[in-house]
């Protein structure tokens, strides 16, 4: 992990938010700082306490390893270590890492004297875990309501919450959310494959440049948004889909106990022709 | 730019408010029906849970007789299901029949008056007598559903001459001339205003349908059902949860609908309400279409039948799980020749009413 022999200018004093100068280091290629230490501290935690929680239970196989939140019951308290307690300090730990992991980029994102674009797009994917696990359960009162740590026991999980409404699929910010999620995906396939058919010219001819890019879309549809113009795109639909995924959970229950298809009545009653 | 940005904002502001217009505020209250963690629990509005609560309340009970007397049958005339009750019971049962399906129009609904009690000019009394043996059936012959509370009139009637939730066949909306009726992709009430077919009931209610529709291999094997029979499985589910106040996983656990091991002792009892629904309409609503009167008949010219919503309009248990037939033990059973010890049977019954505590979880069963 040798060092560029430019990458060194860009390793600049400052910039920290907590620590001062106290963490502002780097280690092989990663810069350190308060957040880096944190980051660590609750990821090691986190994941030995999900290796022990896996210990706890009837199973190694990674497909059926299940560490359950509590039952509703406990509410919003503390439940035993054993029957939801160690959910509960994974929770804290996730966080605790995603959190930092947001503001060790915001650090290095001032260290550079960037925008916080980055940091600012993580958080929503952060968002959505926390709007989950942690500001549903509360808005619902019983930290139950939480989402287990497993790989199949979280698809089980969403498929009886999905089913806890009837039909998901008639929840409007889902509906939202999903097509963000398809748009993006839509969008950045778009984007790269513009990249790579002007860089990645054929033997012999000459890489394209933005003009041939633009182009290209002009004659193709009409339109190019244009180089900054297609990131603003990505960026937005990308957070659009993590925020109304956070949206469509946080709505169901809290807000709403009905089935969704009962939701779409003002619809069917329109006054046009009921 | 600034307007710009304003306008975007007040946009999406607006759109938002439009979105979550309708909302409900938080915290509901919640019930957990499964492990911890699987999702398996019901949310409610604590403000629908008391406007439910009003709705289902027990009629005072018309005080006991006791069974001694002349009988029925000896003293009236043409009494073929309740001749065996004494006078008094006889006519208590009467007193709160009235009380529970013609309240408004009194005895006269089913006797004219001055013709005398014995005949049957009119219509309602035919239908009443039916509606007393499929009640006393329903007590006696499908306690795997109704047991514990049993049913009475007042289950489904509430005071109505017919009761709120009845059903006819569904003959299908208006469609584009050319166009064939698809019987669903429309808003369906019966399936909780989803698109699913909008009569659910004629293929399991009333046709004997089986609702399996899982495979049973990873590759569909040949003789599956089609992807729209299928929905008519749905689309009766959702009538169940609509006419029950549950979701789905009331009585599944959605990783395996079809798997009886993970599914919840409630979904044992739906299976037999299904089939008790089923003999209802079949054995006793359907015969008595040659004498209704057109406007008690649906636009296929067939009597209004009964679904899970005719009893449990909205509640998990009729009347939450009120027992019903402890004061009215004459409709506990088919009508006997001899109906010895009466107040041994009424003891019984209110043992019934103490196994009630176990009918969420089935331990009863």
């Amino acid at each position: 992990m040798s060092m560029m022999s430019f990458e060194k200018k860009y390793r600049v004093r400052g910039g920290t938010l907590l620590g001062g100068d106290l963490f502002d280091f780097w280690m092989g290629p990663f810069y350190v700082g308060f957040f880096g230490i944190t980051t660590l501290f609750f990821a090691v935690t986190g994941t030995a306490l999900i290796f022990y929680g896996a210990a706890l239970g009837d199973t190694w196989n990674i497909w059926r390893i299940n560490i359950a939140p509590p039952d509703l019951s406990y509410g919003l308290g503390l439940a035993p270590l054993k029957e939801g307690g160690l959910w509960q300090i994974i929770t804290i730990c996730a966080t605790g890492a995603f959190v930092s992991w947001i503001l060790r980029q915001v650090e290095i994102s001032r260290k550079l004297g960037m925008g916080l674009h980055v940091p600012f797009a993580f958080s929503f994917a952060v968002l959505a875990y926390v709007t989950l696990v942690i500001i549903r359960p509360v808005l619902l009162g019983a930290w139950g309501h939480g989402f287990p740590y497993g790989i199949m026991s979280h698809l089980d999980w969403v498929s009886n919450v999905g089913y806890q409404f009837l039909h998901f699929h008639y929840n409007p910010a889902h509906m939202l959310a999903v097509t963000f999620f398809f748009t993006t995906a839509l969008a950045l396939s778009m984007h790269g494959s513009l990249i790579l058919m002007a860089t990645n010219p054929r033997a012999g001819e000459t890489v394209k440049t933005g003009e041939h890019e633009n182009t290209y879309f002009r004659d193709d549809i009409g339109y190019s948004i244009g180089a900054l113009g297609i990131h603003r795109l990505g960026t937005f639909v990308a957070i659009s889909a993590a925020f109304w995924s956070a949206v469509c959970i946080v709505i169901s229950g809290p807000f709403w106990t009905k089935g969704w298809p009962e939701w779409w009545n003002w619809w069917l009653t329109l006054p046009i022709w009921y | 730019m600034k307007t710009l940005t304003t306008k975007l904002f007040a946009t999406v502001g607006l759109g938002t408010a439009l979105l979550l217009g309708g909302c409900e505020m938080p915290p509901p209250e919640s019930t957990q029906w499964g492990y911890r963690g699987t999702g398996m629990e019901g949310l409610y509005n604590p403000d629908r849970l008391d406007e439910l609560a009003a709705d289902n309340v027990m009629p005072e009970a018309i005080p006991a007789v006791p069974a001694v007397g002349p009988k029925a049958k000896d003293i009236y005339q043409n009494v073929q299901v309740l001749g065996d009750l004494s006078v008094g019971e006889f006519t208590r049962l009467m007193a709160a029949i009235t009380q529970w399906v013609s309240p408004e129009e009194g005895c006269n609904y089913c006797h004219v008056a001055g013709e005398g009690f014995a005949a049957d000019t009119l219509y309602t009394k035919k239908v009443a007598r039916v509606m007393i043996q499929m009640t006393q059936n329903a007590n006696e012959n499908w306690s795997q559903h109704v047991g514990g509370a049993g049913v009475t009139c007042y289950t489904c009637h509430r005071g109505n001459n017919v009761p709120e939730y009845v059903w006819n066949i569904n003959p299908g909306h208006k469609v584009a001339g050319g166009m064939k009726n698809q019987m669903q992709n429309v808003s369906s009430v019966a399936a909780g205003l989803a698109s699913l077919p909008v009569d659910p009931f004629t293929p399991y209610l009333l046709d004997d349908r089986n609702g399996r529709h899982a495979g049973t291999t990873a590759l569909r094997d040949e003789g599956g059902v089609s992807l729209k029979e299928s929905e008519w499985g749905y689309s009766l589910m959702m009538h169940f949860s609509s006419a029950l106040g549950v979701n789905c996983t009331y009585c599944h656990n959605s990783r395996a609908f079809f798997s009886w091991e993970e599914s919840s002792p409630q979904r044992v009892r739906a299976w037999h309400g299904i089939r008790m629904v089923r003999e209802m309409n079949n054995e006793y609503v359907d015969p008595t279409t040659d004498w209704l009167p057109p406007h008690r008949l649906g636009k296929l010219g067939d009597a209004q039948k009964v679904n899970c919503e005719t009893c449990h309009q909205g509640a998990y248990k009729p009347l939450l799980g009120a027992n019903m037939i402890k004061d009215y033990p004459n409709l506990a059973k088919l009508a006997q020749p001899e109906p010895e010890a009466p107040a041994d049977e009424a003891e019984e019954m209110s043992e019934a009413a103490g196994g009630m505590a176990d009918m969420t979880t089935g331990g009863d069963q």
